[in-house]
């Protein structure tokens, strides 16, 4: 897709252990165009946080890119130097933490922690910088703005924590937005209140991508209109939200969604996926899905499914469709 | 080795009354010496029984003191003040060995499969551990009720030679459960025990959960911000705010018409997949557990909030059957 | 679970596996460690020499020969091979000298560290467990304990007990514990917190089991941490106490010792001094790096597991 903000293509990035490579993404492949909303959903082990984490070239020793292409506004992310993805962060991707804790510095105040970034990546002098965090922090819901910039981190209650952390990462207005797990550490009024700003800001910017990185689909589809689903380091289905609920194709979708318990549903029996992720060392030949797949077939043990155009936005990755 | 008396069907396996928890919190220098001032209201004044068989769903978010009334019922943590009573009989009076003793009939799951099993133990050693303190068998038969657990819980006696961490997380649930239904209690506290866990994961252990339940004929006090799970899982919920149950009802009761503003507005804020949310905000945030607000806990941010609320604590009051509500308005 | 940190390894890593047994590890993450390898290396050689000095040493350790006085190593003029680096002022064989005193100083060790990690981890635990008054009492004679210099406390010792072995070994069992008592206590503090001992007590098992079968064993790889590095510490302050005369006495060798009676003879005869110098050193150095390595690998604080 020529108008694709993002296009990760064939994705592998590995991580060594005493055991051999853990592949923690092994193919996967994904598009994001401008100013979309797209959840990228799985279990703990699929390589979504992994996926984010590249996407920013934020992979540290033992870890590592291995294979694949990311294209972003024309530019292949993975042949870029150090000095030009530092340019990039923050000012054309920024990227949410499910821990603001983890990403704030304790000693030092919001305001300025906020304001660094536009000192590192704009002209502007301390006086308009200032005015602008100020804005910044309105907008994000945080009351008292002015007052509150000179508050340091343990100041803040978690809530009001991570809308500091939203509004770092949209205050140079990125072209993209990798949240990973953004609420799931917060109570769920709080959590709804975050994912409402999201959504409000998300409208209104509306030449920023966001690509909501989590395991819970309730949290992603209020927010995004399309869904990925990854297992075991690929993305194995994308949909438009509603479709994947509907017409969930893959079996692990299936099976994913037959397992959550939902509020609205009285008397519901959950019927489990049985058996567990598959080893990330040393995977099973073939489909990655298969030891589980109610539906697995002799072709699936032996052959890797490509993840395939369905047309009108969907995208499977299994031999039942092909 | 004597066999506990079956309990007398009818009569509710858990009785709490004006559970009270405070935590002393030392502010500065001369507070470190003197008689502390300033506490910490975790569990202010709550009331609620379990049935024999019942599975009881104690919701809340951080702060609401639903952990702590786990602790406190499980005799983790000593209450400041209430009753509990097990069985009928008096259950906080009980100290020493005749505590130990009467543990057995209350036994504990907890949130961590990491942290809940001891990293040095064999699995073996972990399960068999209730039935030696407590000398129910002849060692000798100790392994094969261990092996009969295991496979009770869904894994392969074979392994329980293992250590921990060379098991999932679901499966150290498992192995946990095995554990505690070793001395085969009456009332299992549940606390957040799948909160840690995949949302597949999480469907295979409450599926186990239900079983075992049905089959051992368990009581249950299951503790849990994530509501899905309990309306799920329960047959009764209460609902926690800030150290006070706010409502009780039965689970298709409480989903169905909640009637505190706090139920509501909990209940407005769980993402459901697919729909979009019409959340019902809460003004403000939750208030420090230092300084609860006077009157109705809750006053500080309720839509429907008046003077009364501000100056009296609203009792807990019967608005249909076995739906309870602590609010002047509801 | 912070998000940011990106070298966390991700979940899905630890699967089911069969685990060799604890000795393949270990030497498996030895192998891999330079430093731990030069280590063990040098402990072994130091504990095999401890247990062989009579079978090492080349001539009888406190034979004196009047005419060898002062013998220069093999190397100098005079030297001979017969007396490898050279005799003291005794005539006696430094080579030999020097082994049989790593006997001394492994067995002080040992026995040292044998005493403190009992009576240290002791009193760590139940200090750590029961807190309150307990705890405030074990810590006041653990503070007490220390602000007593090390030096002052082995005098105080000397004058009652009259130098010697027994005296040296509580000297030094006096002044260590401390350090392993605290350790354990604050180990402890966090373990009792540990979900899998809030477990053990939901079940009724007593404070003692806790104590012991719960708690201890997590606290293990730390007390071996530090014991390692304390022996070395013990060692190089054995031959302290010996170089003041307070420790060991004539004839037994020590280290400290030789140093002592080679300090009036350093310009003409330094090699009086090269030889154990050289083995407290090499010795510190060996146990340190083992310790290090032992560290880095096994401290629970920066364990992956």
């Amino acid at each position: 897709m020529s108008d694709a903000l993002l296009t990760i293509s064939d994705l592998e990035t590995r991580y060594r252990t005493s055991r051999g490579d853990l592949r923690a993404v092994d193919g996967a492949s994904l598009t994001v165009r401008p100013g979309e909303a797209v959840g990228l959903v799985g279990e703990s082990g699929c390589g979504k946080s992994a996926l984010g984490q590249s996407i920013m070239r934020l992979i540290q020793p033992p870890g590592r890119i291995t294979g694949g292409r990311i294209d972003f506004a024309g530019r292949d992310l993975l042949t870029l130097g150090d000095r030009e993805m530092r340019r990039l962060r923050g000012r054309e991707i920024a990227m949410i933490f499910q821990d603001p804790m983890a990403t704030l510095d304790p000693v030092q105040r919001i305001g300025d922690q906020i304001a660094e970034l536009l000192e590192f990546h704009t002209d502007l002098g301390r006086t308009a910088i200032r005015k602008r965090v100020v804005e910044m922090l309105d907008e994000v819901g945080i009351p008292q703005p002015a007052a509150r910039y000179r508050n340091y981190p343990h100041e803040f209650s978690g809530g009001m924590q991570q809308r500091a952390i939203i509004a770092a990462a949209l205050i140079l207005q990125p072209r993209l937005v990798i949240a990973d797990e953004p609420t799931t550490a917060l109570d769920v009024t709080v959590q709804a209140q975050i994912l409402d700003l999201l959504r409000r800001l998300q409208e209104s910017q509306t030449n920023t991508a966001i690509i909501l990185v989590s395991h819970d689909l309730g949290v992603v589809s209020q927010l995004c209109d399309r869904v990925c689903v990854m297992y075991s380091g690929e993305v194995i289905e994308e949909a438009s939200t509603g479709e994947i609920l509907a017409d969930p194709r893959h079996p692990y979708t299936v099976g994913l969604i037959a397992s959550m318990p939902r509020l609205d549903v009285e008397g519901q029996t959950l019927n489990p996926i049985p058996g567990s992720v598959p080893d990330a060392i040393n995977p099973p030949p073939g489909c990655k899905f298969a030891p589980r797949c109610p539906r697995a077939m002799d072709r699936c043990r032996i052959e890797r499914p490509v993840l395939r155009d369905h047309g009108s936005g969907r995208s499977v990755a299994c031999h039942l469709y092909d | 080795m004597t066999e506990a008396a079956p309990p007398a069907p009818g009569r509710p396996l858990l009785q709490v009354e004006g559970l009270v928890k405070l935590f002393a919190v030392r502010r500065g220098l001369l507070e470190a010496f003197s008689r502390p001032k300033t506490f910490v209201h975790a569990v202010n004044g709550v009331d609620f029984t379990i049935g024999r068989r019942e599975k009881f769903g104690l919701v809340g978010e951080s702060g609401s003191g639903k952990s702590t009334t786990g602790k406190l019922v499980a005799r983790l943590l000593e209450p400041t003040g209430g009753s509990v009573r097990l069985d009928g009989e008096d259950w906080l009076t009980v100290s020493g060995s005749a505590l130990r003793r009467r543990r057995r009939d209350v036994q504990v799951i907890f949130q961590n499969p990491f942290l809940s099993l001891n990293p040095r133990w064999s699995v073996e050693s972990i399960v068999a551990e209730p039935l030696l303190t407590h000398q129910v068998l002849p060692r000798h038969e100790v392994r094969d009720r261990v092996a009969t657990l295991l496979r009770e819980v869904g894994l392969d006696p074979r392994h329980m030679r293992r250590y921990p961490h060379q098991f999932s997380g679901g499966q150290r649930q498992r192995i946990a459960i095995a554990r505690a239904l070793a001395l085969n209690p009456m009332l299992l506290v549940a606390d957040e025990p799948v909160s840690a866990l995949d949302v597949s994961v999480q469907a295979q252990i409450l599926n186990l959960l239900a079983r075992v339940g049905a089959e051992h004929d368990l009581g249950m006090l299951f503790i849990s911000h994530d509501m899905s799970v309990v309306r799920h899982l329960c047959d009764r919920v209460g609902v926690m705010y800030l150290g006070r149950l706010v409502e009780v009802a039965e689970t298709r009761s409480i989903f169905r018409e909640p009637r505190h503003p706090y139920t509501r507005s909990l209940l407005s804020a769980v993402p459901v997949p697919g729909k979009r949310q019409r959340f019902e905000p809460l003004q403000g945030e939750i208030p420090s557990p230092l300084a609860p607000p006077s009157g109705c806990v809750f006053h500080t941010r309720c839509p429907i909030a008046t003077e009364r609320c501000r100056v009296e604590v609203p009792l807990s009051r019967e608005v249909a059957g076995g739906h309870r509500v602590a609010c002047h308005h509801a | 679970m912070p998000g940011g940190d990106s070298t966390r390894m991700p979940a899905g890593a630890d699967v089911v596996e069969a685990r060799p047994s604890f000795l393949a590890r270990f030497f498996r993450d030895l192998v891999r460690s330079p430093k731990g390898m030069v280590g063990f290396v040098i402990i072994v050689i130091l504990l095999a020499t401890a247990a062989l000095a009579p079978l090492l040493a080349p001539h009888d350790a406190t034979l004196q020969v009047l005419t060898d006085r002062f013998l220069p190593p093999f190397y100098a003029e005079g030297g001979s091979v017969d007396h490898l680096i050279g005799a003291d002022n005794m005539g006696r064989d430094l080579l030999s000298r020097v082994i049989l005193a790593t006997r001394t100083s492994v067995t002080v060790a040992l026995i040292v560290i044998a005493i403190i990690m009992v009576f240290g981890s002791a009193v760590g635990l139940l200090s750590g467990y029961f807190g309150g008054i307990v705890d405030t009492l074990l810590m006041r004679l653990v503070d007490f304990q220390l602000s007593f210099p090390f030096i002052l406390l082995a005098l105080l010792l000397l004058a009652i007990f009259g130098p010697g072995f027994s005296t040296l070994i509580v000297a030094l069992s006096v002044a260590f514990w401390v350090n392993f008592a605290r350790l354990v206590r604050s180990e402890t503090l966090k373990l009792r917190e540990a979900e899998f001992v809030q477990a053990a007590r939901s079940i009724g098992v007593s404070h003692a089991a806790i104590m012991i079968k719960h708690i201890l064993p997590n606290t293990l790889p730390s007390i071996i941490v530090l014991a390692t590095l304390d022996i070395a510490v013990i060692i190089i302050s054995e031959a302290a106490m010996s170089f003041l005369g307070l420790g060991i006495q004539p004839p037994t060798p020590s280290w400290g010792m030789m140093i002592s009676d080679g300090r009036n003879y350093l310009y003409d005869s330094y090699w009086m001094v090269l030889g154990p110098g050289i083995a407290i050193v090499v010795t510190a150095v060996g146990i340190n790096l083992f310790g290090d390595f032992l560290r880095d690998t096994y401290d629970p604080r920066q364990s992956r597991l």
